[in-house]
């Protein structure tokens, strides 16, 4: 970034009084050649159309619709508004909202207490170079490069009441998919199965990284392998452990996938996401009420966003 | 949410948007507002542009029959329309599935002249809405098709916009060697239909085979129960939102289901209709009560030992001549580029040679038609053409007589915590009802 010559020229002109501010500006411009202006006009113009497009006009109107009953038919002059009864209706009437509230907390504390420890507890392992340790590697890594709904095929296969693995080899009738206090775990498992090797190869990549020297420092200085870990080898991955934080959250939001193709969001496994596609998706569709809950769950994203930039930031500035 | 028809169509619905791409982006356009601008582009690429009107030798049709069996009899049909009229059809076709969550937006765009659709609710939505032609000049020209068909062909204006083709009625199969093997008989009253429940439980069967995972397959239990005890007509009222779903009468289906569940196969919601179709072909459960299409399950050998009768009579009052009978078909664009030609078509496959030419290609379906040469019908398909030929009305089942938004966000929902927890009748009912009436306000 630092080798574009208009920060360049920022950084050499002095910081111009309020009234010199003129003079700044086109000793600035004089830097750049027309190419670069059309360049760099470009490089701002078309991401911006872009992100504008098919980012903030699809946001915005998402939370105009939501104010609306529109089923997607007819012109858009024909909309009626009506007012917050969306909304109202979100909280008041539609039984699987609460489940899918709790559920979309659920997962993120699961990935975030179970698999995503789990997760770095066998990168560090792996890094200890153990005897096969590239066979190993590649095992628990293989479930990324499936797809969340390839997966839900795979575990289908276990968890199938009548014909499933599991309930074929313990003699067990548990209905592993269809029982609504079971289903949600059944379908963490899965979902934790791929995120614990995502996971892992991040903070495998950041072991590497790490300067050996500091760990034979604190070997010298008597420190034991966990606390060696956790006071020196931890407060050095400060990056990873952020872009893990923010994998792992984006990951519990997109969680749809997999509930979709085990049974579309119902019974138990109901997710915001899955309440939004349910609604949007198909026939005749109730575009406005699912806009409500679009705007829900862009609001619930939103906490997460803004946590991550004021850390991001925080960062930068240090 | 139709019923999927072949394994392959099953299949196909359970990729989710996200792969399946299209509907990520019919999802992403519905937000953005735009979706008649998007969707249509995305269905009417498919079209056939180049015709736009000048030439009056095409028409151009929309198909759903993405399956290569469905696909092949349609290309079949439509090569005799070609013959017979001279008209060079053009067949767009675009899978099921896809078809039908863009339905909205294809029918807004520049749709095909014919299109392939469902009768019930779901046909007579888009005719109120101004997005289907008006039929009742070629059902003037039309023959064969009893007032059954015709009332379901029939749209809120008493003007016909639909042309069926072929249909599958909803019944309980069995395995007659199973019911000789332990000597059934045929249940025609609800009280005998629970003998034999209770019997076949004492012989070590599960009595009645049941799936819910997909969440379609118990409406077809809703249905026939609330039309064996409150009859058609209240049946056409509630999934019209005219009747409240809190009165006594819905609660006496519920009721009645509520004594049934203990029957029948039990985790119902994490089976698919395919695994349940199953444990009653391996024997293992005496009775399923489903579509026709439930033959798929069954190896070529085993289907001769396939039988069904209709769900028996809970009130002599109302009696046991009512069913679900899904009927498919075709419709006209509200502005076809060539009237004429479309109207031609639509005659065609409403009439006897393309009825002629289904039964000879496709032995899962029945057509519709019944002028139609159907001497090439196997056994279990006569009885399914006599069974809906000798019904007094014919209902479409849940999701096509409603909807579709209701069916799927409210009743399915609904029916799955009802599976669940049999007991709650009174809350689940005014739930529902609060719902329809936040939905059904146009």
């Amino acid at each position: 970034m630092s080798d574009l010559p208009l920060i360049q020229a920022d950084r050499a002109v002095p910081p111009p009084a309020a009234t010199t501010s003129t003079g700044g500006r086109r000793r600035r411009l004089r830097l750049l050649s027309r190419t670069d202006r059309v360049v760099i006009t470009l490089m701002v113009l078309v991401p911006l159309l872009l992100v504008t497009g098919f980012v903030w006009l699809p946001a915005v109107a998402t939370v105009l619709l939501s104010g609306t009953d529109w089923d997607g038919i007819g012109p858009l002059n024909e909309i009626d508004f009506v007012g917050v009864r969306n909304y109202s209706d979100v909280v008041n009437i539609y039984p699987p909202f609460v489940p899918a509230v709790q559920h979309n907390l659920l997962w993120l504390a699961a990935l975030f207490v179970v698999a995503t420890p789990f997760g770095m507890f066998l990168a560090v392992l792996l890094d200890k170079e153990i005897r096969g340790s590239r066979f190993y590697q590649t095992a628990l890594y293989l479930p990324v490069v499936l797809s969340l709904a390839l997966i839900g095929f795979v575990w289908q296969l276990l968890y199938s009441r009548d014909q499933g693995l599991i309930n074929a080899v313990f003699g067990s009738n548990v209905d592993w998919y269809g029982d609504s206090s079971v289903n949600i775990w059944a379908v963490m498992v899965a979902s934790g199965w791929r995120h614990v090797g995502y996971i892992m190869l991040l903070y495998l990549a950041g072991l590497k990284g790490v300067d050996p020297s500091l760990r034979e420092a604190a070997a010298v200085d008597g420190a034991s392998e966990s606390r060696a870990f956790f006071r020196v080898v931890f407060p050095v991955l400060r990056p990873i452990n952020i872009i893990v934080l923010v994998v792992t959250v984006i990951e519990s939001l997109r969680a749809f996938d997999l509930v979709w193709v085990v049974n579309k969001g119902r019974n138990g496994l109901e997710l915001i996401s899955a309440l939004v596609t349910q609604n949007v998706v198909g026939e005749a569709s109730r575009i406005g009420f699912g806009s409500a809950l679009a705007t829900i769950m862009l609001v619930v994203s939103l906490v997460f966003i803004t946590i991550y930039l004021a850390t991001v930031m925080r960062e930068n500035r240090e | 949410m139709s019923r999927p028809r072949t394994q392959a169509e099953y299949l196909a619905r359970l990729v989710p948007p996200s792969v399946a791409g299209i509907n990520r982006r019919s999802l992403l356009a519905g937000a953005a507002g735009t979706g008649a601008l998007l969707g249509t582009g995305l269905l009417a690429g498919c079209g056939d542009d180049s015709g736009s009107g000048s030439d009056s030798k095409n028409v151009s049709v929309g198909s759903n029959q993405s399956d290569p069996k469905p696909k092949d009899v349609i290309a079949k049909v439509m090569d005799g329309f070609k013959t017979s009229s001279g008209i060079e059809p053009a067949i767009n076709t675009v899978d099921h599935n896809t078809y039908q969550e863009n339905i909205n937006n294809y029918l807004q765009g520049k749709p095909d002249d014919v299109y392939m659709w469902f009768a019930g609710y779901r046909m007579r939505f888009f005719a109120a809405k101004g997005l289907a032609g008006d039929l009742s000049d070629v059902w003037g020209k039309l023959s064969g098709f009893s007032d059954a068909f015709k009332k379901a062909s029939t749209g809120d204006d008493g003007k016909q916009y639909f042309v069926p083709s072929s249909y599958y009625p909803w019944a309980m199969f069995y395995r007659k060697s199973v019911w000789q093997q332990y000597g059934y008989q045929v249940p025609t009253t609800l009280d005998q239909l629970t003998a034999l429940s209770a019997q076949m439980r004492k012989d070590g069967l599960t009595p009645i085979a049941f799936a819910d995972k997909d969440g379609w397959p118990a409406m077809g239990t809703f249905d026939i129960l609330n039309l064996r005890i409150n009859g058609y007509q209240f049946h056409i009222d509630l999934m019209a939102g005219k009747e409240a779903w809190t009165s006594d009468k819905v609660k006496k289906v519920f009721d009645t289901w509520a004594g049934l569940l203990p029957l029948h196969q039990p985790d119902s919601l994490g089976r698919t209709w395919q695994e349940a179709a199953q444990s009653l072909q391996q024997k293992k459960s005496g009775m399923y009560m489903l579509g026709l299409f439930v033959g798929q399950q069954f190896s070529n050998e085993e289907q001769s030992d396939l039988d069904f009768f209709t769900f028996p009579e809970i009130d002599p009052a109302i009696g046991a001549k009512a069913l679900d009978a899904p009927i498919d078909g075709y419709m006209m664009a509200r502005k076809p580029k060539n009237k004429a030609n479309a109207e031609k078509l639509l005659e065609y496959v409403g009439g006897k040679a393309a009825a002629d030419i289904t039964v000879k290609n496709d032995p899962a379906t029945l057509v519709a038609n019944t002028g139609a040469d159907v001497s090439g019908y196997t056994a279990l398909q006569k009885k399914a053409a006599e069974l809906v030929g000798s019904a007094t009305e014919i209902a479409q089942f849940l999701d096509r007589d409603t909807r579709p938004d209701f069916a799927s966000t409210v009743i399915i929902p609904a029916l799955q915590q009802f599976i669940k927890d049999p007991k709650d009748i009174g809350g689940l009912t005014s739930s529902i009802e609060n719902q329809k009436k936040s939905i059904f306000t146009d």
